[in-house]
């Protein structure tokens, strides 16, 4: 599998998204300038990655203008056809705005932003990101973000229930979803989900933020070896 | 379409106006030969105000250290310090204050303050990977305080998070001195490869000049005047004086900085602060030895029918002056259109030392550059100086008058919820700290912040420190103290320290006690740098931080970088297990002076500083950095406010442990508690290592003492149980969220 990091203006991950895809998976890794009208040599094979941000300020919405670039455009192809599209804090806002993923993320519940580590349970294994993961385990994968707030209606959260679509809940180091371990106000703690199909995830915690031992927690590198489907351990 | 120039008649009156003094104006009419045109005397002001000449404290700034072998510029030399780092990489540093636009605009002055340190490291060409910040203010019951710390805290986060640079240390204090006078010190560090920097200066006959990044707008006109005088009842009018900043455009212009730069036609470069236009174009043209021509008329500007002297003067933020080969036009505009950023030829290097600007083909001012900048014409000032009036009062305390509390859990308590000790994590959750993935302190906290390099295992090392009382008791100590804290910050942390950067925010200069405390800071800032080896790399004056009724307190912060060689083997400030023996490395005295315990509980505002000698404080460093190179140590953590007490149990907390001590008989119980007499450290050592851990003491004449262990989940002392430590940390957590919460 290879990558591709889409780079939009006002994105401040995408460094970190490479690196982690590049240095520590060692995987082929493109990037993708949003300007660009192509995938290069990516195919339905590979994985493109949403890192997050501030696309465009986040001026609008978060992720709102995003979704008219014209690298966009070839990502929904490129999901469309069954291609692996993984969207991270501002990746999953701009997913949403795109319709790749229902729901929207609106402002956190306390109005503040906010950067901390945070426990999550994996809720399924029904996907390549989640396939390794232990469902009783949390992991510990650190959010910043302003506009983190899962919400669905109610027949959108019927559907991602019936469908396996969530991925990961808010928790706490124990693994209780509980109301006190839901750091935004995000609808029955929804902190990651899937499209239907299961080729587009999207999730407000950073996993690239802990894939080494050198940062002290390498929880999130357990997603990418998931993705890439890494016998480990 | 070309506005009709408005130059108003000017005389004294008008220099006046502009905050010159009569001796200045008759400075610059012997200068020019003439009476200068009202926009050239709106350059001289801004130029000659405080904020860009520092024509009042550059004596004493010169006989702080400035050399270092690892020192690639010297002080004042470009934007910010340069320091080699080994492995072919540089680190560029500095702190700058934004105290009097916080005061009047919180959101818009702390953001713009993020924004224009970032700045001046990006425009020599090094990328921006953590920003700290020092913030003050008043008693937090008052609600204008709480306004202000709300404001100021999420303009920090408003621009750092968007810009995407980890905001990772920064210290939070209150204290009644700050009640008008805020003081917001912002600070950047970046890395750049030796060699690849960029220097702030002009030169070539012919070579085009261009602006780059946001339009020039009125905001922010006067605004390094505006910093230059004492807040006065008026200052809410200041508000057109604070400059307006967009986190985004930073951003896009960092990223199209660096690019640029990889073309190889850029010649020089700096950002436009302090002063705007004017202060770039002077500054670059004195440092390159040549004259400029340059066409306000062709500047991209938001509003129509902008002035000369508005052009000149406005301090809108996100642009870059770059001086550019000609010939090489096209790769530099190809940049900037790739980022969708404003790029426009303004004017060209000639030869000569003038700086022309032209408004539609008339010559609106001409003035020679070296004369307006400091180390050339701009004036230095010996300022007359007189020992404080309140020393007396100070040197009347008797700790003998202070009687023994008979309640120590209540004490403990009321300290652990004292802002100034308390959990800072309402303010510090606002910021993304781990954006770049290099904050190595994130899960592995330590006194100072680790980062990490991806190029090498190395770190750097990075920390602010100063506590204003002990400079307001004892300029010279306190001084010298602020820098021996940030040094054992960074020694605790397994590093070494390396060179420091300096905001240095004071009263009224013309006030002699104000530059009483001024001139001795410096003095004991001096003294302590040259024993710990770390030179003065640049950083920025603020004087005027005054209000009617009094000046803050002398608050000189340390901005300090240190280096570890591998980063996996920091030291951490957490307890690790249950039965590891606490000691104490350094000495106990029966001191309380000007520590939280006495100024809070017993209401004794003014004492003298808490104990401190210079050599002692060397001593216990080398100690600690010894224990650490040895691994005989498991934590490592400086005793600061709040005394020993209070060290202990955040060595607890952090390692969710519990632990029981005794204090010393010979020493007053509340002085060992809770006493902040300097260079001591509090050190966790593991049972098994415990005889060649004090062998190792005892051989190296360190002084110490044993004072308890790692154990259960109270807190204990003298066989006493306090409390739980969830008690605790639940108190230490919530004293200030609850405030906003």
């Amino acid at each position: 599998m290879k990558f591709g990091v889409v780079v939009f203006p006002g994105s401040n991950c995408d460094a970190d998204v490479i690196h982690v895809c590049k240095e520590v998976m060692q995987c082929e890794t493109r990037v993708l300038w949003h300007k660009d009208t192509h995938l290069q040599d990516l195919t339905t094979e590979d994985c493109i990655m949403i890192p997050g941000g501030f696309s465009y300020g986040d001026y609008l919405r978060c992720g709102a203008i995003a979704r008219f670039s014209p690298i966009m455009e070839k990502v929904i192809e490129h999901a469309n056809k069954g291609g692996y599209v993984f969207g991270i804090c501002n990746g999953f806002q701009v997913l949403c705005e795109s319709h790749l993923l229902p729901g929207a993320l609106l402002a956190n519940n306390h109005q503040r932003f906010i950067c901390q580590n945070q426990y999550l349970l994996p809720q399924t294994n029904n996907t390549a990101l989640t396939q390794q993961l232990d469902l009783t385990t949390p992991l510990n994968i650190p959010i910043a973000h302003g506009e983190g707030r899962y919400f669905a209606d109610a027949d959108t959260l019927k559907m991602l229930k019936q469908n396996d679509q969530i991925l990961f809940k808010y928790c706490d180091a124990s693994g209780n979803i509980t109301e006190a371990a839901n750091p935004n106000g995000s609808i029955e703690n929804i902190a990651g989900i899937c499209n239907v199909n299961r080729n587009v995830f999207g999730m407000m915690p950073h996993p690239e933020r802990c894939a080494e031992s050198v940062l002290g927690n390498a929880d999130g590198k357990k997603l990418f070896e998931s993705l890439l489907n890494l016998v480990y351990g | 379409m070309s506005i009709k120039v408005h130059q108003p008649a000017v005389n004294e009156e008008t220099a006046k106006s502009l905050g010159l003094l009569s001796e200045e104006y008759e400075k610059i009419q012997q200068i020019l030969g003439r009476i200068p045109t009202f926009t050239e005397l709106s350059v001289y002001a801004v130029m000659w105000s405080e904020h860009c000449s520092y024509k009042n404290s550059i004596k004493y700034l010169k006989k702080l250290p400035r050399k270092g072998k690892a020192l690639l510029v010297e002080a004042g030399e470009e934007n910010a310090g340069l320091v080699d780092i080994g492995d072919g990489w540089a680190c560029a540093f500095k702190i700058e204050s934004h105290n009097h636009p916080s005061a009047v605009e919180p959101f818009q002055g702390a953001a713009t303050g993020v924004g224009g340190i970032s700045r001046d490291i990006f425009t020599m060409g090094a990328r921006p990977i953590a920003s700290l910040n020092s913030l003050r203010f008043g008693n937090l019951d008052n609600k204008r305080t709480q306004h202000l710390l709300k404001g100021v805290v999420k303009g920090i986060s408003h621009y750092g998070n968007c810009f995407g640079v980890p905001t990772v240390a920064g210290e939070v204090y209150f204290d009644d001195c700050y009640q008008v006078n805020p003081l917001v010190n912002a600070m950047s560090v970046g890395i750049v490869k030796v060699g690849e920097t960029i220097s702030a200066t002009s030169e070539g006959v012919g070579n085009p000049i261009y602006i780059v990044g946001a339009s020039t707008g009125k905001d922010g006109i006067h605004g390094a005047t505006f910093a230059s005088e004492d807040l006065g009842e008026d200052a809410e009018d200041k508000i057109p004086s604070v400059q307006v900043g967009d986190p985004f455009t930073e951003k896009l212009l960092l990223e199209a900085t660096l690019e640029v730069i990889k073309t190889g036609a850029v010649v020089g470069m700096q950002d436009m602060g302090a002063a705007g236009i004017t202060c770039s174009t002077n500054e670059m043209s004195a440092k390159g030895e040549h004259g400029m021509k340059i066409w306000l008329d062709k500047v991209p500007t938001r509003q129509k029918n902008m002035q000369p002297f508005e052009i000149l003067l406005s301090e809108s933020q996100e642009r870059m002056l770059i001086v550019v080969q000609k010939g090489k036009e096209k790769e530099v505009e190809a940049v900037f259109e790739k980022w969708d950023l404003h790029c426009a030829i303004i004017g060209e290097v000639t030869e000569g030392n003038l700086v022309q600007y032209y408004m539609n083909d008339e010559l609106v001012a001409e003035v020679p550059a070296d004369t307006l900048v400091l180390g050339g014409g701009a004036p230095v000032y010996d300022r007359s100086y007189k020992q404080p009036s309140y020393h007396s009062k100070r040197d009347n305390f008797n700790i003998n008058t202070i009687s023994l509390p008979n309640n120590y859990i209540e004490i403990t308590k009321q300290l652990i919820q004292n802002p100034n000790i308390a959990s800072k994590r309402f303010i510090y959750k606002q910021y993304d700290s781990m954006v770049g993935i290099n904050n190595a302190s994130t899960n592995k906290p330590s006194d100072a912040t680790v980062i990490r390099l991806k190029e090498s295992n190395k770190g750097l090392v990075v920390t602010v420190d100063c506590n204003s009382r002990y400079v307001h008791a004892d300029a010279y100590k306190g001084g010298a103290i602020a820098v021996s804290e940030a040094a054992r910050n960074i020694v605790c942390t397994g590093a070494k320290p390396v060179a420091i950067t300096n905001c240095l925010n004071f009263g009224n200069p013309y006030d002699e006690e104000v530059y009483w405390n001024f001139v001795h800071a410096l003095k004991g800032m001096g003294d302590a740098c040259l024993k710990f080896d770390t030179p003065v790399t640049g950083g920025n004056v603020s004087f005027y931080n005054q209000s009617p009724n009094r000046a803050v307190n002398p608050t000189p912060t340390i901005g300090m970088l240190g280096l570890i060689d591998n980063v996996d083997d920091a030291m951490t400030l957490p307890f690790k297990k249950e039965g590891d023996i606490i000691y104490l490395i350094g000495t106990c005295r029966n001191d309380i002076s000007s520590s939280e315990y006495l100024v809070h509980h017993h209401k004794v505002e003014l004492s003298p500083a808490p104990h401190f000698d210079l050599e002692e404080e060397a001593t216990i460093q080398n100690a600690v950095t010894n224990l650490i190179q040895n691994k005989l140590i498991a934590s490592a953590h400086d005793i600061s406010e709040g005394g020993l007490f209070i060290a202990v149990l955040e060595s607890a907390m952090a390692g969710n442990l519990g632990f029981e001590i005794n204090t010393n008989p010979e020493i007053r119980k509340d002085a060992y508690l809770f006493g902040e007499g300097q260079s001591r450290v509090i050190v966790s050592v593991d049972a098994n290592k415990q005889t060649h851990f004090e062998q190792f003491i005892l051989k190296n004449n360190i002084p110490y003492s044993l004072i308890g262990i790692v154990k259960g989940n109270d807190v204990v002392v003298d066989n006493e149980r306090y409390d739980s430590l969830v008690n605790y940390k639940e108190l230490y957590d919530t004293a200030i969220e609850k405030y906003f919460v």
